[in-house]
């Protein structure tokens, strides 16, 4: 295997690009120069950071330092979650549902990985361990957020209907039915559209990352079939764990319905 | 004693005292915002509330609150709907059939898409698909406001066959003719208070 090395003057090469359409966004009035710039200059200060510190991470390879990043990692991903809803439960309920649903989802799912199918050794072996948490951590917090912003206005939304069907005997889980199943649907459609176009009109991430590394075509397909496959259950996991949160936290034990819970920011 | 208030206190005030017999229409008015729907709201225990509320002797509290709202059935001012179709709404459908000429509703409006009825249709429509699940009292807001006068007489002729029947109406009104008909006992509601009046 020939990993591939990049020196600074690749780099800025293609970073020129970004400027070009910042450019273009000053000459169009597009006004997303600003925030073009903003991002792209985080992502490489996160990037090369993250690159840094994992690099001593592995040196060390202790099972305490893997799972103090891990949890930094989490901790990043519980705020994400809570950070895009426009509606949402007062603190610590919007951390429990967005961020519980994330950290459990992805725990239970790294966890399987890595006592399963990925058995590195030692099993806290932070090369694998961290790489596989940080692909499933993300993916989960897409769902989780999707669902839950889908949850939060469809219930706002269908409100008069909800109680309808409270009114007449349905049960909270009944009457919240719909809306629970549109809201894992929706954080459910982006990972069904990436698996079916995953080889055809996407090359996944992970894959192209290994092909360039040298891999051999098969196994990476077989690790990046691993992979999607881990990202869906964790990703299902996340956003039903996340509606029931929801549904558990704006509900009462009378089936009543609780959108004077809810907080609009 | 069909339905028994005590000490009901809530978001509208309180405590409030009310008694429905079996047969009975109790007919609430009172200023918009007052708190009228509310009153009704918290009987249903859609809303957080406290107090004493027996269904011919038995406790709210001691069954579960669908169970309760079976038999003790809000049909809101402005009635929502979950599914595409009215036929989805009613359960079963067939019960549904002598009800909608009752109330002058052709029966092919069962097929028809929800976001296509006038809101008096949809008013009636509500009101049937309450009255199909046979509840033993029924707490009405205002079931007939978007109605013309000869459709209002028709949901009353309606309402007079349930109360025949035993069923107990909590109704709230601001149709002065409407509470002189239909009311066997009459209420006034202020800030926070029910004020017995004659009927």
């Amino acid at each position: 295997m020939t990993p591939i090395n990049l020196t600074p003057a690749d780099l800025a090469i293609a970073s020129s690009l970004v400027l070009l359409c910042a450019v273009l966004s000053l000459i169009l009035s597009l006004r997303v120069h600003r925030a073009l710039l903003l991002a792209a200059v985080r992502m490489v200060v996160q990037l090369l950071l993250v690159g840094f510190v994992l690099r001593i991470v592995f040196q060390l390879s202790n099972p305490w330092v893997t799972l103090l990043v891990a949890a930094v990692m989490a901790g990043a991903a519980t705020y994400e979650v809570g950070a895009r809803q426009e509606h949402r439960l007062p603190a610590p309920w919007q951390f429990v549902t967005g961020g519980g649903a994330t950290v459990l989802a992805t725990v239970t799912i790294t966890v399987l990985a890595l006592t399963t199918a990925l058995r590195p050794e030692p099993w806290y072996n932070s090369r694998e361990a961290l790489p596989l948490t940080g692909i499933i951590l993300g993916n989960v917090m897409n769902a989780v957020s999707l669902s839950l912003d889908t949850f939060f206005n469809t219930i706002r939304r269908e409100r008069a209907a909800i109680e309808a069907r409270l009114a007449l005997g349905s049960s909270r889980y009944g009457a919240l039915r719909d809306v629970s199943a549109q809201a894992v649907r929706t954080a459910l459609i982006p990972t069904i559209n990436v698996m079916s176009a995953a080889g055809v009109i996407t090359m996944p991430g992970i894959m192209t990352g290994q092909l360039l590394a040298g891999m051999d075509p098969v196994g990476a397909a077989k690790y990046q079939i691993l992979l999607m496959f881990l990202i869906v259950g964790g990703n299902c996991l996340g956003a039903f764990a996340a509606v029931y949160f929801s549904i558990f936290r704006l509900t009462d034990h009378r089936d009543r319905l609780r959108l004077d819970l809810l907080r609009t920011r | 004693m069909l339905l028994e208030i005590n000490g009901l206190t809530g978001t509208p005030g309180g405590p409030f005292r009310l008694e429905v017999d079996a047969g009975e229409c109790v007919v609430i008015s009172g200023p918009s915002g007052i708190g009228k729907s509310l009153l009704l709201r918290m009987i249903a225990d859609l809303d957080e509330n406290e107090g004493s509320v027996l269904l011919s002797g038995a406790s709210r509290n001691a069954m579960p609150a669908p169970q309760w709202r079976r038999q003790v059935t809000y049909v809101a001012a402005e009635s929502g709907w979950w599914a595409a179709n009215v036929r989805e709404h009613m359960h079963p459908a067939q019960s549904a059939l002598p009800f909608l000429s009752q109330l002058g509703l052709g029966e092919q409006l069962l097929d028809a898409s929800v976001s296509q009825l006038s809101t008096g249709e949809r008013q009636r429509l509500a009101l049937i698909r309450a009255v199909i699940r046979k509840p033993r009292v029924l707490l009405l807001d205002e079931p007939t406001s978007a109605l013309d006068e000869k459709t209002v007489l028709r949901v009353e002729a309606l309402l007079k066959d349930l109360m025949a029947s035993g069923t107990g109406i909590v109704m709230v009104t601001h149709n002065e003719q409407q509470a002189h008909r239909m009311a066997t006992r009459r209420y006034h509601m202020t800030s926070g208070q029910l004020t017995e009046i004659s009927a």
